[in-house]
């Protein structure tokens, strides 16, 4: 898909009527297509380059691309110099935000300034405790929580001034993003969280690891019921398990994440795990892509992603759609640039 | 205590109906907090304050209470602050991802609030960020000289609701 004001890496699109953001991922979303987002992991050094290798092997099967901000409370590259990184050669990054490390002064501060840097999206997030992670004597801060968060983001985009009523010259023009986690108690008010969400200043989802379809739906439901389908982009998040034994890790280890006990069997029972685990990937992206409100799947394959293309080439959505990287229009980019 | 404060989410609905009175009579008594001075009785209502709502609901004294949108779970107990609704990561045996030995206050908040009148429709609310200068200070009188203060300019703008 080539929008044809789409400008040169770096520049902004211009901003279409409705529309919050300059971004190209906004634009695949509203455009009706089947969008796919996949995670970086940021790496734990000060080189660019491992930023960029990292973006550069989701190129062309991602339409966007999340920045983790200290995921699971471990120490790496922050989110906001991750995307500002990724902006610079074009990449749609969507900077994720957690209330963990940061109090209000911080985070307005760092909306303004990826907003200058050419961010367009934000996902606001809780965000794990800090005895999850490589640093479990820190000060956890949650001065915000993630609804808070979105309100914050929304002053500051919507009404040009900071949370003490201080004048912004200059908006932060993006498209603000929340996470929801349909498998985890208490699961029966979980779509009136999304909502609450959603009234916060939620336009698009992201859903935490889905390895239970039933519930899903069930959640998608629950959503339809309170007319919210037409109100929020749904992305439902998806990623290959490597084995049983790392599923098993997972369920107990990592917070949130729901994974049946048929799965971790399937697993078990398979003589290659590792391809099992995608194909299983690949049946459940299928299978979610049906599910009514859904507008694409979020990939986190973490220590994994060189499988991201390949999930993606084999799951058939993007029906034959390349997303933009750099370098995919050399072409039109060569006359563009000269012009 | 942490087995008082469930006992209060289990009895949410009673202690609802108790502490709305509660605050009435707070608002009702308007002109004699201010005859005694609100700056002079804060600290000695603080600390009944801190005893009472510590026993009941392991109180924090955060100053801005909220226990009768969130079921009586007093959200300040979840290690992330959170007072708008729980985070994802929620154990499926409905404990908190911090603090596994403990239930999650909104777990516990969703149970309670059904209890409750129009306890659903209050959980649904976007609760404002956290005032952190309010912290160690007396919800009950900030209550009580909030609402007669709004009360008095309803009257003053010729009693319309």
């Amino acid at each position: 898909m080539i929008f044809e004001d789409e400008p040169v890496p770096g520049y902004p699109l211009p901003i279409l009527p409705g529309h919050s953001s300059p971004g190209r991922f906004e634009r695949v979303l509203r455009a009706g297509e089947f969008v796919v987002t996949a995670e970086l992991a940021p790496p734990d050094s000060a080189d660019p380059e491992d930023v960029y290798r990292r973006a550069h092997i989701f190129d062309g099967c991602v339409d966007a691309i999340n920045a983790t901000d200290g995921s699971g409370a471990n120490c790496h590259m922050s989110s906001l110099a991750v995307c500002a990184l990724l902006t610079r050669v074009g990449y749609a990054p969507v900077m994720q935000i957690s209330c963990r490390d940061k109090n209000r002064i911080a985070i307005q501060g760092d909306i303004l300034g990826g907003a200058a840097m050419g961010v367009c999206n934000l996902l606001c997030l809780t965000g794990d405790g800090v005895q999850a992670g490589d640093h479990p004597q820190a000060l956890p801060v949650f001065d915000l929580d993630s609804l808070t968060l979105l309100e914050t983001a929304r002053t500051l985009r919507d009404e040009h001034h900071f949370l003490s009523g201080r004048k912004i010259t200059y908006a932060p023009r993006v498209l603000l993003g929340a996470a929801e986690n349909p498998f985890a108690q208490p699961v029966e008010w979980r779509a009136q969280r999304l909502a609450k969400k959603v009234a916060a200043g939620a336009q698009f989802i992201q859903t935490q690891f889905c390895y239970d379809v039933p519930l899903l739906r069930a959640f998608m439901s629950h959503v339809e019921q309170l007319g919210l389908l037409d109100k929020v982009f749904i992305l439902v998040g998806v990623g290959p398990l490597r084995s049983a034994k790392a599923a098993q890790w997972i369920r107990t280890h990592v917070p949130g994440v729901h994974i049946p006990d048929a799965v971790v069997q399937r697993l078990a029972g398979a003589a290659d795990q590792t391809l099992e685990g995608r194909n299983l990937c690949i049946e459940l992206i299928q299978e979610i892509r049906t599910l009514k409100g859904v507008h694409g799947v979020h990939l986190m394959a973490y220590r994994q992603e060189e499988s991201v293309a390949e999930i993606i080439e084999r799951s058939g959505v993007l029906n034959g759609r390349v997303p933009w990287y750099p370098g995919r229009d050399p072409q039109t980019n060569a006359t563009r640039m000269a012009s | 205590m942490y087995a008082l404060r469930q006992w209060s989410v289990r009895h949410a609905r009673g202690l609802n109906v108790f502490y709305e009175a509660f605050e009435s009579a707070l608002v009702v008594l308007h002109p004699l907090w201010k005859l005694l001075g609100y700056e002079r009785l804060e600290r000695p209502v603080a600390a009944v304050e801190r005893q009472v709502k510590g026993l009941l609901f392991d109180c924090r004294m955060c100053g801005q209470c909220v226990l009768s949108s969130t079921g009586m779970s007093c959200p300040m107990n979840c290690p992330k602050n959170l007072r708008n609704g729980p985070c994802g990561g929620v154990r499926a045996n409905g404990n908190c991802e911090v603090r596994p030995e403990m239930r999650c206050v909104w777990v516990e908040a969703v149970a309670g609030s059904a209890r409750i009148p129009g306890g659903r429709e209050a959980l649904g609310a976007v609760q404002p960020a956290v005032d952190r200068r309010l912290q160690g200070k007396s919800s009950w009188l900030r209550v009580a000289r909030e609402r007669a203060a709004s009360a008095a300019a309803v009257s003053r703008a010729g009693g319309a609701p």
